[in-house]
């Protein structure tokens, strides 16, 4: 029988010393699914990798994957696969034998392992670099080689830390889509760490928001951005307001917010902070009395329709149906 | 600064400090490799020739004189035991080092105090750690020997040296390579032999050949310790209190030629696994 779950983390907790890097969480990541855990830097979030992993050892609680308890098991016997953030190809040896590196281990003989290793070459487009040593190689390439060296031992989990953050942005939007599309041809589950909202938006079957060891929220990137659970959530996924309500702090989307004249309806007026022209969108940065800096992001046509220079006061408003209470401000 | 350097570089002017400090380089290269220089030539003296210029004609019969053992000095002998005892030395302190230099990587209790220990030995003067291992060994009624007290007293000064030259190669190895080993399923000596070793072969190397290379010349601590089979250092010294000839040129000639095959030997074989790694690359073309 198919476990539910390919990694559950049941009350894991992780202390350096006094420090406390990963504070009792609980998250359950459903079959075949590409999981994104993201937060600002040193949230817990490479800890949390690194523990499912099985290169920290966890300090409390218990890691299974597909049903089975790992905690205490070495990386290898986990059925997961880690790509690191340097990628860490060996410098020695050259593309091929980096691939072919984990069947070499486990005394597979030569000829079968470089028939697979080119299979996994293939399967990553790299097939015509086998003889090329690391260093030869571009970033996106290294990346690849990192990818199929980790696949070939057929990994359940696929653990990926900041994958994408040492690459530049066209190509970054490029790995992208690809780590997605081998992710759903492979039918085994991602879990990517990352700082970057744009990545686990995209990527995400289920995002991960973590913050000072905990998580904050979890659910579909559609979901969180729709009704972020905190002001947290809210500042850090982006494009949201979080302006005072009449019950505690709002949540007003950036992009359902408005230039225009006080009505009946809610409003926030103030100094003009900052005007960028995004291509289809403009992004206007207000500095308000009661508030902060709250943001409009305006379909061009309609800025132009009745533009403001930084400096001039405006008032921004918005509808009640767009209002989002934050239950946990 | 990045300013007034890209200034200089576009008028092509440089400052004159640039021609005091290369005057002064040019002065100090000539001072080191300048007696040798004078050494090298007149260690091909004519016979009839003395220890200063003119040279009177060329030949090699002061070569041929360091193969006959004389009353003084046995150079070929002692030459031999150079080289054997420069090889354990330099195989010792790599095999430690490599160990030392993987053990430091994790900060244990007490591993400040024991690097502090360890290292100690480069400040202390090297004569007296000479004679006391010497006195040791007459204490202990042990006899003091090549590879037994001399071996020791040079290990005194090659290993601290290879103990820092390793912490430096170590320190720049990414830990996660062993991390990507061992979740590609290796063990701990498979990481070892497939991974950690492979990567730091080359800083090994070096460290071998700076072992081999103050082995080979190392008077000081040795002289005391040494009992009576005398490494060449020793040898020529006696030679030199005793004796003036451009022998003592010639054998500076060949000693010197050795240090250089060292050295040249040691690029050679870096510059082979290089070219080793390329080649099996290239056969699956």
């Amino acid at each position: 029988m198919l476990a539910k779950y390919d990694v559950e983390l049941i009350g894991v907790t992780k202390r350096y010393g006094a420090t406390l890097a990963v504070d009792n969480i609980s998250l359950r990541i459903p079959q075949a699914s590409y999981c994104c855990l993201l937060g600002p830097s040193g949230c817990g979030k490479t800890s949390t990798l690194r523990m499912i992993a099985g290169h920290e050892p966890i300090s409390n609680g218990d890691i299974l994957i597909r049903d089975q308890n790992v905690t205490d098991l070495p990386p290898a016997k986990r059925g997961t696969g880690m790509m690191f953030q340097s990628y860490a190809l060996f410098p020695h040896l050259n593309c091929l034998d980096n691939v072919a590196f984990s069947l070499k281990m486990r005394g597979t003989g030569k000829t079968e392992r470089h028939a697979r290793a080119r299979e996994f070459l293939n399967l990553v487009h790299m097939g015509d670099f086998a003889d090329r040593l690391p260093a030869q190689l571009s970033g996106g390439q290294q990346q690849r080689i990192a990818l199929a060296r980790s696949l070939i031992t057929k990994p359940r989990v696929l653990l990926l830390d900041e994958p994408l953050s040492a690459l530049d942005p066209f190509l970054r939007v490029r790995m992208r889509e690809e780590l997605k599309r081998l992710q759903r041809d492979l039918g085994i589950t991602f879990v990517h760490v990352t700082h970057s909202q744009d990545e686990a938006m995209a990527l995400a079957d289920l995002m991960v928001v973590m913050d000072d060891g905990l998580i904050r929220q979890a659910g579909a990137p559609r979901e969180i951005f729709e009704r972020p659970a905190s002001s947290f959530v809210a500042r850090f996924i982006g494009g949201h307001n979080v302006v005072p309500g009449e019950r505690g702090l709002v949540a007003i989307r950036a992009d359902r917010c408005r230039l225009g004249a006080a009505g009946s309806g809610p409003y926030l007026s103030g100094r003009v902070a900052a005007v960028e022209y995004q291509g289809p969108l403009v992004r206007v940065a207000l500095e308000t009395e009661f508030a902060g800096q709250a943001t409009a992001l305006l379909p061009d046509k309609l800025f132009y329709a009745g533009p403001v220079a930084p400096g001039e006061r405006a008032t921004l408003v918005w509808s009640e149906e767009d209002v989002h209470a934050l239950p946990n401000a | 600064m990045l300013a007034t350097r890209q200034f200089h570089a576009s008028s092509g002017k440089r400052p004159w400090t640039f021609y005091a400090l290369a005057s002064l380089f040019g002065a100090y290269l000539l001072f080191l490799y300048g007696p040798m220089l004078v050494m090298y030539l007149l260690s091909f003296q004519g016979p009839n020739g003395g220890v200063t210029f003119p040279m009177v004609g060329v030949s090699t019969v002061w070569f041929e004189d360091i193969m006959r053992p004389g009353q003084m000095a046995n150079i070929p002998v002692a030459f031999e035991r150079s080289i054997a005892l420069a090889s354990i030395v330099s195989l010792v302190t790599m095999v430690v080092s490599v160990a030392a230099g993987l053990g430091f990587r994790r900060r244990f209790p007490g591993s400040g105090l024991l690097f502090y220990l360890a290292v100690a030995s480069l400040v202390m003067p090297s004569l007296l750690v000479g004679f006391g291992i010497g006195l040791g060994f007459k204490a202990l009624g042990i006899k003091a020997d090549l590879l037994t007290s001399a071996l020791g007293a040079q290990l005194t000064w090659t290993l601290p040296f290879g103990l820092f030259a390793m912490f430096a190669v170590v320190n720049r190895f990414d830990r996660s390579y062993e991390e990507a080993a061992s979740d590609l399923g290796a063990s701990a000596w498979q990481r070892l032999r497939h991974v950690i070793l492979p990567i730091l072969l080359p800083g090994i190397i070096g460290v071998g050949m700076g072992a081999f290379t103050l082995s080979y010349d190392e008077y000081a601590r040795t002289t005391l310790a040494i009992g009576s089979r005398n490494t060449l250092p020793l040898e020529i010294y006696a030679l030199i209190s005793s004796a003036t000839s451009p022998t003592l040129f010639a054998i500076g000639t060949v000693t010197t030629t050795v240090s250089f095959c060292a050295i040249g030997v040691t690029l050679f074989v870096i510059f082979r696994l290089q070219r080793r790694r390329k080649a099996t690359a290239l056969q699956f073309n």
